[in-house]
């Protein structure tokens, strides 16, 4: 990693190809990064959505009406709870004891799936009462909001199970491990999200 | 459940055998050429046995040089597209006055113009630019591929897909009659019920996929993978513009994504995002689209004013002046982007507070736009430069930009807006734009990097003569818009009932027969550089006497780029080899590490277009299948581990050792 800037004229020229040996770095990482960040600019989008139209009920019900806090507390916990199972998975893989990465992440899927049944029974439940996503704009945004993150958390559990299964067959090999990270980011990155929703949309939509 | 009509449904949708156009005449003359063409070039691959080498070489390459060529194919093949709806228009305009209709009946004509913008925005600039960057950036900075390779074949092949889906509804239904950016609640169900809008929406959606991910792919190429001693500010210009326009890709596109599936939404599912009623507001769909679709526009020139830095430093054989400003200038224009999009709609009445802050931003753009016009200039002056083709294409990009530049900040003024907005001015500047920049900016880098991609370079007299239709063309099609536009005439008008107007649309169809010229030389350009490929040869690998590392290697460039990575100790690092006398590395080779083709980012893409298909359709069977089994496939292909290989040092020897007594022959 020679930098010389312009040499004096005459002198001696440096060294300008490397012996072979250079291997680029792996970019897996910020790769995943970059697709985090722009995943999380389409939740940019429906928050702003939802900002912007998340008042316009149409004479229909608002989120006072509807929402059953109690309810979204228990899912909130479901997801915070996956979010540190899923740590201890990562610690499993850093100590490098493969059954311990399978057992945690198993427990993550399962609080995963937790979430995701409640949230499906708390949207039946709203389009049984009348408050489907056709109702209002701001019925549109809150179904679309909550439903995109849940969609994501549904492909999470997939990928979960597809990498616990490969984590079963190949061991914690370099190329498991990275996959286990970005899956790691994937989760906590919901999380995050979900953390929004739940003050924006439900805490403060339950404000009077 | 069993009534075979709902059968039918679940499996055709609203597909039938009305949806073929054969009452149409011009489509039915189109798709017999097209299927003639199609068939004959079927035929011709069959006789020369090319499906296996096509197959392996080309559609399961992850080779970022093939993808590269296969990115510009498209982009040229779609030109030629757009470019017919392009002559359709001003044909009709031209015709269309008074007591005469015309020969496009109105539902036919918007789909024309709606088309032309939609495949000149999406399938002409953006295959082009990405292709350049494809192709060019690795070898610029020393790498042998980019960070994710299958990625870079994915993104590819979804784009491809987004394109079929546009050609596939020119024969079954039909394409959206709602102008480019399809503005409810026009695309609403209500007002635009047929398929029209849904092949907008799937086809841009789908293409929309492999941008961003190529955007992703880019970025973490130019981050990760530069060679050992090229710091951020010795990155050549192209590489610099394209890290800034992948950043732009990156925070762009999941918008557009975003916004079109809310428009899905509101279409499929019967939500109220931009409904009237209900509490429904259409203006957030415009904001949104323009918040990606501002970008978009820098995302298309930005590259292209890459290409100009190297041209213009290459041609005068001057290092580039204000490499730093130049740098400079094009973060700023990153990040100013996206503060004007509302300049796109200053008729919304958002206010004059709101409108001056947007004007204001819209006019300081043109600062570092302008500073860069200043550098190539300076860069010229004192230079010694030789006009051969890239050159030309950018000194006509100079002028012709900043006269467009120039009636930009024209638009950026609100009350101006007012008058001018949707009229033909605004017509004539972003084809201006567009135009003189990205087009002549896509010229002027085949015309440069051709004799890199193929070892030979192209001819100049049919490259001449291609420029000089172009440009003259250029100006005789839209400078009467303008006059046009200052009288008042709006845009996406198939009707004139005015007479007077008519003289202005005949110079403007004739202009449009120019550039049909020019597209024709430029064809016959390729097809003579071909035939006398042997004349026009290039051995050395620098047949400009160039400045970046993408000229160090052999043209065109063997599969791993560079036997050794080199060594980066200055801005324009080739330059600064052959100044201080580097000596070509001819023994020693040692086996190289390349990532693997694989046909899973083909096949996930074609099960995608025909997701997209059965999704336009309703074919909800289709449809359901059809995502399983992408689904399916994307999980199949993270089972594959094996993704890379060795090229045994053999064979790098081998291919070395014939490039030094190349190079030797010709000593």
């Amino acid at each position: 990693m020679s930098s010389s800037p312009t040499l004096a004229a005459g002198a001696e020229a440096p060294v300008f190809y490397d012996d072979g040996h250079h291997h680029p770095e792996q970019g897996t990482l910020l790769g995943f990064w970059l697709y985090l960040m722009s995943d999380c600019l389409i939740f940019a989008v429906l928050f702003g959505c939802y900002a912007v139209l998340g008042r316009s009920y149409a004479a229909g019900p608002s989120g006072a009406d509807l929402f059953d806090l109690p309810l979204v507390a228990a899912n909130t916990a479901m997801l915070l709870f996956s979010s540190i199972t899923y740590g201890f998975a990562m610690l499993q893989m850093q100590a490098g004891r493969k059954n311990g990465v399978l057992l945690w992440l198993g427990i993550t899927g399962l609080f995963g799936l937790a979430f995701l049944s409640l949230e499906l029974y708390e949207f039946a439940h709203l389009i049984h009462e009348g408050a489907g996503p056709q109702r209002s704009a701001f019925l549109s945004s809150f179904f679309t909001l909550v439903g995109t993150h849940g969609l994501h958390v549904t492909f999470g559990i997939i990928w979960l199970v597809t990498l616990m299964v490969q984590v079963n067959r190949g061991g914690l090999i370099l190329e498991n491990k990275r996959r286990l990270v970005c899956l790691s980011m994937f989760w906590h990155f919901l999380d995050v999200v979900w953390i929004g929703v739940f003050t924006f949309v439900y805490l403060m939509g339950t404000l009077p | 459940m069993s009534d075979p009509h709902d059968l039918s449904t679940l499996i055709f949708g609203r597909l039938s055998l009305e949806a073929i156009p054969y009452h149409e005449p011009i489509l039915i003359g189109t798709f017999i050429m097209v299927a003639l063409g199609g068939l004959t070039l079927l035929a011709l691959m069959t006789r020369y046995r090319v499906w296996g080498p096509f197959w392996r070489d080309w559609i399961t390459s992850i080779d970022h040089k093939k993808i590269g060529i296969m990115y510009i194919v498209m982009g040229l093949i779609m030109l030629l597209r757009g470019f017919a709806d392009a002559l359709m228009m001003r044909a009709q305009q031209a015709m269309a006055f008074g007591d005469s209709a015309g020969f496009l009946p109105p539902h036919h004509y918007d789909q024309v113009f709606t088309a032309h913008g939609v495949i000149m925005i999406f399938f002409v600039a953006m295959p082009l630019v990405t292709g350049f960057m494809n192709y060019v950036v690795p070898l610029q900075i020393g790498a042998r591929d980019v960070a994710f390779p299958f990625l870079n074949n994915f993104s590819f092949w979804m784009t491809a897909s987004g394109g079929a889906l546009v050609m596939a509804s020119l024969f079954v239904g039909e394409f959206a009659r709602t102008g480019w950016l399809a503005y409810p609640p026009l695309s609403g169900i209500l007002a635009s019920p047929d398929v029209g809008v849904d092949y907008y929406i799937w086809s841009l959606q789908i293409a929309g996929v492999g941008t961003s991910l190529s955007g992703i792919n880019l970025i973490a190429t130019i981050i990760k993978m530069r060679a050992p001693g090229m710091t951020m500010m010795k990155m050549p210009v192209f590489t610099w513009t394209a890290l800034c326009t992948n950043v732009l890709i990156v925070a762009a596109f999941p918008i557009l994504t975003a916004v079109l599936v809310l428009l899905s939404l509101d279409r499929y599912v019967g939500t109220n995002f931009f409904t009237n009623d209900l509490g429904g507001n259409a203006m957030m769909y415009v904001n949104l689209i323009w918040i990606w679709g501002h970008p978009e526009v820098y995302i298309l020139v930005l590259p292209v004013f890459g290409i100009f830095s190297e041209v213009v430093s290459t041609f005068s054989s001057k290092r580039l002046f204000g490499y730093a400003s130049m740098v400079y200038a094009t973060v700023v224009i990153t990040i100013l982007s996206y503060l004007v999009w509302l300049h796109h709609f200053f008729t919304m009445g958002s206010g004059a507070s709101v409108n001056s802050f947007f004007g204001i931003t819209t006019m300081i753009i043109s600062i570092p736009t302008g500073a860069k016009i200043f550098n190539w200039l300076f860069t010229m002056y004192r230079g010694r430069i030789r006009f051969e083709l890239p050159m030309m294409w950018t000194v006509a990009f100079m002028i012709t930009f900043v006269i467009g530049g120039m009636t930009g900040v024209l638009l950026a003024v609100p009350p101006a807006d007012f008058v001018l907005h949707n009229s033909l001015f605004l017509i004539a500047h972003f084809h201006n734009v567009i135009i003189g920049g990205v087009v002549f900016g896509a010229f002027a880098g085949i015309s440069y990097w051709f004799p890199k991609v193929f070892g030979f370079k192209l001819d100049p007299f049919w490259g001449k003569c291609s420029f000089w239709f172009w440009v003259i063309g250029f100006y005789f099609a839209f400078m009467p818009l303008y006059v046009l536009g200052l009288m008042g005439v709006t845009r996406r008008m198939s009707h004139f009932d005015d007479p007077s107007l008519q003289i202005w649309f005949v110079i403007a169809a004739f202009g449009a027969v120019l550039i049909a010229l020019g597209i024709g030389s430029f064809l016959i350009q390729l097809l003579v550089s071909y035939l006398k490929r042997e004349q026009l040869r290039d051995l050395t690998g620098d047949p400009w006497n160039a400045r970046t590392l993408e000229w160090s290697t052999s043209s065109p460039p063997p599969d791993y780029n560079f036997a050794f990575t080199p060594l980066v100790h200055d801005n324009d690092a080739w330059h600064d080899m052959k100044q201080r006398g580097h000596q070509r590395p001819t023994s020693g080779f040692k086996a190289i590490h390349m990532p693997k083709n694989t046909a899973a980012g083909f096949v996930i893409s074609v099960i995608c277009a025909a997701f997209g298909f059965a999704m336009i359709w309703h074919m909800w069977l289709l449809a359901g299948l059809s995502f399983v089994a992408m689904l399916v496939a994307v999980i199949v292909h993270t089972f594959n581990y094996k993704r890379d290989f060795h090229i045994p040092a053999d064979e790098v020897t081998r291919t070395e050792d014939a490039r030094t007594k190349a190079l030797a022959a010709l000593a």
